[in-house]
């Protein structure tokens, strides 16, 4: 078996899509159950080449090259669950998840509990999303609220590569079903990743991370978005203005303990993604913040992202996403109350 | 006006094309006994029975129809809430399930009452989902019945995967283990089915496709749905499929039993069309007098699954007046034990809601059962009342 890069041991500098891969290895190596299915990981190594070289070490039974279809590639993968196994799902693109809409939704998510307990589904469905990489239709998408939305799921979004590192190994190790997203156009950012560590000191996947500590400002955002809001708060120090970063990190279940710990004390709320605002990831906190914070608020928490209508061309699909200047402007507005 | 659009719709359907490569004949029916009670031999599925095993499989049919009736009586008097019958079905539910090895996987549909007889499942855990008191209620794992599932044909996928499981374990051979899913001829048309129909033929996977086609999907009939008969649609996936007499029990054994053993020895799927009538209603909700003619019903029941044996048994002398007498004075226990038990069945805890969703704890989950838990405390007690 060719060796992970990871083998002498020690941080290294790896880009989110490596990082990902290495964790996959790792998964891999821990578990004989574990195996990858979906659209050209093979030999190919997905689009992304996150399952790079994972057939050619691990072999066509565990790395399966499977046929074009979404729903038959989570419907099977919940048959393999159903028989021991622990199937990672990749979804080539977040806008053809919808054709597996229904195995996720009506039976991934619910057949626990229609189990009364007597079953676990421990698979993990990973998907690129997000836009800014020049994509036509149904290639720059963020359907997280759907997902979120839905009982049962555990939605996670990983925001740099040593995070997502830890995190997909955490996902495959989970008894629930759990949904990956991975910010498409952050695959080839690069930290350092520490392969030699363990996941024992790993941060819980349910729990959000502070990635800047501030005082006027709690800025709470996650995967592409997570890049954009610590420039953002690099920025505003520069005005004088101290934003927190939060990255959320689980988007199902939500961190509401580190959220309302900052919130109560800046004072002011700004939610960052790529998704739609109506119906949104934003909507859901904004109504939690607003309950258990009322007192705390100097203003209303206030969203940042893609506008109520379809994905873009890409030809302007730079006034579609939020960038560092919007989450600027919106913490402008956090302070005209 | 009305007259000029009837004719462009009549010419339309004068050129409507012949499907291709359709057989001039009546597809080949798999039969072992007719429906006059007749044994006949087929040469690829040759079937021995003792009259013990005989008897075995009319108990089966009998008490499988009682619990059927049992339900719809109960349903009728507001225990249930719904039911779905699997009345004229016995026969394609007990030969298939009675073919089934012990570690054998099984995925039914919501009418596959028979087949979870023959799994050895308490009948009245399939009430628990027709009284709205769970979404299953067995241990799939203890049974090798996987549970009832209600959105068509999802469960196809399901045991299409499980199977790729068992080439993985290694479990095939002469004692190897193989996976079955049902559906109907509805669920032909769903993309979950076909899509399964290609992954099990391109992984040669050890599933055997057991389509009861009853005719009708709630007021469709089954040219809604096909214009080939469905067993022909295997070979354009890449596997044997065939037709079998739905009504036959012996047939459908014959036929499933030589299915699954060349699926255990990695000879891969098979398509079997279980041609049959669904004597009764969809569900206990719907009105079958709106869409089809009771010439049509009277016609299958000529056909009956159950008497058929019971000729056999009688013309043969395998069995005597007081054999048939001993299982109907069963049938009756079963339904009275099932009356019993349904009547008995308590509501669930509201709070049991917020159980078993997650496997690790959920934060959001505890704090709105403590809330739904104090809202229902908030009540003054009715006794308190009085």
């Amino acid at each position: 078996m060719t060796e992970g890069i990871g083998g002498a041991g020690g941080p290294v500098r790896l880009t989110l899509s490596k990082a990902l891969n290495e964790g996959l290895r790792k998964a891999m190596e821990n578990d004989p159950k574990v195996v990858i299915m979906g659209e050209d990981v093979g030999k190919l190594g997905g689009v992304f080449r996150v399952t790079d070289g994972l057939q050619k070490d691990f072999g066509e039974d565990r790395v399966l090259d499977t046929p074009l279809a979404e729903s038959g590639i989570v419907g099977t993968a919940i048959g393999l669950a159903l028989r021991g196994y622990r199937p990672v799902c990749e979804i080539q693109f977040d806008g053809f998840v919808f054709p597996a809409f229904d195995q996720i939704v009506s039976q991934l998510a619910k057949m626990a509990k229609r189990s009364s307990g007597y079953l676990r589904l421990p698979v993990v469905v990973r998907i690129p999303c997000g836009g800014g990489i020049g994509a036509v239709e149904h290639h720059s998408e963020s359907p997280e609220a759907h997902f979120v939305h839905t009982a049962g799921l555990r939605v996670v979004a990983c925001g740099d590569p040593a995070d997502a590192y830890a995190m997909i190994q955490q996902a495959v190790l989970s008894d629930d079903p759990v949904i990956f997203f991975e910010p498409k156009r952050r695959y080839w950012d690069r930290t350092d990743v520490d392969l030699a560590g363990g996941l024992a000191a790993a941060l819980p996947f349910n729990r959000a991370r502070t990635l800047a500590s501030g005082s006027d400002v709690t800025l709470l955002c996650y995967g592409p978005m997570v890049r954009t809001c610590v420039e953002a708060a690099t920025a505003a120090a520069d005005e004088g203005r101290s934003l927190e970063v939060i990255d959320l990190r689980s988007l199902s279940p939500l961190d509401t303990e580190t959220i309302f710990a900052s919130v109560r004390k800046t004072g002011r709320c700004v939610v960052v993604h790529e998704a739609p605002v109506t119906g949104g990831l934003g909507a859901e906190i904004a109504a939690r913040v607003s309950q258990e914070c009322f007192y705390h608020l100097e203003a209303p928490v206030l969203r940042v992202g893609g506008y109520s209508t379809p994905y873009p061309p890409s030809r302007i699909e730079e006034h579609y996403l939020p960038d560092l200047d919007r989450v600027l402007d919106t913490v402008d507005r956090a302070f005209g109350y | 006006m009305a007259v000029k659009d009837a004719g462009q719709h009549a010419s339309r359907s004068r050129t409507r094309r012949k499907p291709v490569d359709q057989p001039a004949a009546k597809p080949d029916l798999i039969q072992l006994l007719t429906p006059e009670g007749e044994r006949t031999e087929h040469p690829d599925y040759p079937l021995e029975l003792t009259p013990q095993e005989i008897q075995a499989l009319y108990r089966d049919l009998v008490l499988v129809r009682r619990i059927d009736f049992e339900a719809i009586a109960l349903q009728r008097q507001g225990e249930l809430g719904i039911w779905a019958s699997l009345l004229g079905q016995e026969a394609a539910q007990v030969g298939s399930g009675r073919a089934l090895g012990e570690r054998d996987m099984a995925f039914p549909t919501y009418r596959e009452h028979g087949v979870a007889w023959c799994r050895g499942v308490d009948p009245a855990k399939l009430l628990e989902l027709y009284r709205g008191v769970s979404h299953g209620g067995w241990d799939p794992k203890e049974h090798n019945f996987h549970l009832y599932t209600i959105v068509i044909g999802a469960q196809t996928l399901h045991a299409t995967g499980y199977a790729m499981g068992i080439q993985r374990d290694g479990a095939l051979g002469d004692d190897g283990e193989a996976a079955i899913v049902y559906f109907g001829d509805g669920a032909t048309s769903q993309g979950d089915v076909n899509e399964a129909f290609i992954w099990a033929s391109v992984t040669n996977a050890p599933v055997v496709f057991f389509c009861q086609n009853n005719q009708w999907a709630i007021s469709e009939p089954l040219d809604r749905q096909t214009r080939i008969p469905l067993y022909q649609r295997a070979r354009g996936f890449g596997f044997p499929g065939l037709r079998v007499d739905g009504n036959d029990v012996f047939a459908c054994l014959a036929v499933t039993r030589q299915a699954m053993q060349a699926a255990r020895e990695g000879q891969g799927p098979t398509l079997i069309e279980a041609f049959t009538y669904r004597m009764g209603a969809h569900t206990t909700t719907d009105d079958p007098t709106r869409y089809r003619l009771s010439a049509e019903l009277e016609s299958w029941k000529l056909k009956d699954p159950i008497e058929r044996v019971k000729q056999h048994l009688i013309r043969s002398g395998m069995a005597q007046e007081d054999f048939f007498a001993e299982v109907a004075a069963e049938a009756d226990e079963v339904g009275k034990r099932l009356r019993k038990a349904c009547l008995e069945m308590p509501d669930p805890d509201p709070l049991s809601m917020f159980d078993n969703i997650y496997a690790e704890p959920s934060a959001l989950l505890a704090e709105e059962r403590a809330q739904l838990d104090a809202y229902l405390s908030s009540f003054v007690p009715e006794e308190v009342v009085r």
